[in-house]
């Protein structure tokens, strides 16, 4: 097989469209909990605040924080896990606030996403990217 | 002397790559635990230590996320294994049928200041001797117990409930006297460069604090925090247990745990650090 | 029952009626998520915490499905109003079917 410099670029494009296959996978699968989530219907912008770290030191403890008043239930989506979902949070009539905070794992850099429900049966989307940074120490 | 220098720059090349420092937290930031224990995260360095003026808590390295699980009890998932330690504590093990409480009462009434002394010289062993030790000389000698392992679960632990009881408090061990041979062979093991690596405690630790390895933002590697409640393994981490990660890392054969090699380290390293707090069990990256 | 699952909650012991207070819990729980192997190569199963609860005298404050990408001691913080005197009941649901519960005592002050 002899190699042109036409023939590298195609392989190098193949090459890269079969890397970055899992990483569409991902956001797929979490396309389509939005999908279920919502029934389809379009998400909003704004009403909705996600806290997360810019960068994460350790993937497995990353603390994050959801916040939409007035929403019914909160999803909390991580696309580029081996599976997206996080925690779903749902709201009771004594909730004091449509707030809340936990701690999850990234299987690495990715972006992190939270859809809220709200009273009126719309929805409305923010999204954050977590850089998780890869130690140098394995001790 | 040539060759060495040498080796040591293309160490520092291959190894460090220096970047700047994205993720550090407010260099000001204060570590006030449950809002009443103020802990000394910087301060100028014991006179024995040459070429450092401050010393620096692992806490003013890590990022303000990672800080903040480290200032409330409740936050900090190290305390869970305090609680488990404080069940040990009470439970009468051995053919002695003692437990710890039957001669050491309450902690939080006798274990005051302990954490911040060791390790120490022991007249009666003739030996200088860390909490680990002292914990395992009770239970074989005291309860008629089995020792634990020096880096198991249950002791990482209870050097955490022990230490917990002494936090904001000094280190202060003492590296005179009896002690003072153990601590010249510690500090001779933190300035030999160990592994395929050839890079000493020092490599890292005391000429390249604050710079990068890779992606970890190296601290001053100050042990007045341990054990320590690492977000990686998700458990309580001993001293011993993070010498060996990093000879290991320098692609060395490592001393065991509780070894005298590691034991003459852990003194020389907590006296790099007297004068900041006790804080474990601190939480860390 | 997995091992060493210790629920813990932070809520105060007093509020005047209609506060709203911030609650904390954590659970000690390994939540192993399914995605990790054992020495021999063998998919460690699943285990995890999958719904946690917390109710102020029979009425909801708070109802969370919970993924394997919840962390280690899944932890929570959130907000609940205090209408009157009462307890408040938490619990955590575990793949292994157990039912780990909590209550806390709030007084009006």
């Amino acid at each position: 097989m002899e190699f042109t410099r036409r023939g590298a670029i195609a392989l190098g494009a193949g090459v890269a469209v079969t890397l970055m296959l899992p990483a569409r996978g991902a956001l797929a699968a979490a396309e389509d909990r939005i999908a279920e989530f919502t029934g389809g219907a379009a998400t909003g912008e704004g009403g909705i605040t996600l806290t997360t770290p810019e960068i994460a030191e350790n993937g497995n403890t990353v603390p994050i924080e959801v916040d939409a008043p007035g929403a019914v239930s909160i999803m909390v989506l991580a696309s580029g896990n081996p599976t997206p979902d996080v925690c779903t949070f749902n709201f009771g009539p004594l909730a004091g606030a449509q707030r809340a905070s936990t701690r999850i794992r990234l299987a690495g850099t990715q972006d992190v996403v939270a859809v809220a429900k709200m009273a009126d049966g719309s929805f409305v989307q923010a999204q954050n990217t977590v850089k998780v940074t890869i130690g140098g120490c394995g001790g | 002397m040539k060759m060495a220098s040498l080796k040591t720059m293309t160490a520092s090349v291959a190894t460090l790559a220096l970047c700047a420092g994205v993720a550090t937290a407010d260099e000001n930031a204060e570590l006030v635990v449950n809002g009443e224990i103020h802990m000394v995260t910087r301060t100028d360095a014991p006179e024995h230590l040459e070429n450092i003026d401050v010393i620096r808590s692992g806490w003013t390295f890590r990022t303000e996320e990672t800080q903040a699980l480290q200032l409330d009890d409740f936050d900090n998932p190290g305390m869970i294994f305090v609680e488990e330690a404080i069940e040990d504590w009470d439970t009468v093990e051995g053919s002695e049928g003692k437990a710890c409480a039957d001669c050491h009462n309450a902690v939080e009434d006798t274990m005051v200041g302990v954490r911040a002394v060791y390790p120490k010289w022991s007249e009666a062993a003739g030996e200088v001797r860390t909490l680990e030790m002292q914990i395992n000389d009770c239970r074989e000698n005291r309860m008629g117990a089995e020792k634990w392992g020096y880096t198991s679960g249950d002791m990482t632990n209870m050097v955490a409930l022990i230490s917990s009881v002494s936090r904001g408090m000094p280190v202060d061990v003492a590296i005179d006297g009896p002690a003072q041979e153990t601590w010249e062979t510690g500090k001779e093991i933190y300035y030999t460069r160990y592994g395929q690596l050839e890079m000493s405690c020092a490599s890292c630790h005391e000429e390249n604090y604050d710079n990068y390895i890779r992606a970890d933002h190296l601290s001053q590697g100050q042990i007045n925090g341990f054990p320590t409640y690492r977000l990686k393994n998700a458990k309580l981490n001993s001293v011993h247990a993070r010498f060996k990660g990093c000879v290991r890392d320098t692609r060395a054969h490592t001393f065991s745990p509780g070894s005298p090699e590691f034991v003459a380290l852990e003194l020389y390293v907590a006296s790099r650090g007297n004068g900041l707090s006790v804080e474990g069990p601190s939480v860390r990256n | 029952m997995a091992e060493g699952v210790k629920p813990r909650v932070k809520a105060p012991k007093s509020a005047s009626a209609g506060e709203t207070v911030v609650i904390k819990t954590l659970i000690s729980h390994q939540m192993e998520s399914g995605q990790r192997k054992d020495s021999d190569g063998n998919v460690i199963p699943r285990s995890i915490i999958n719904r946690f609860t917390c109710d102020y005298n029979g009425q909801n404050i708070i109802d969370v499905t919970l993924a394997p990408a919840i962390s280690t001691n899944p932890y929570f913080e959130f907000e609940a109003v205090i209408p009157d005197a009462g307890d408040m009941k938490f619990t955590w649901y575990d793949d292994d079917g157990s039912v780990y519960e909590e209550t806390k005592s709030v007084a009006i002050a």
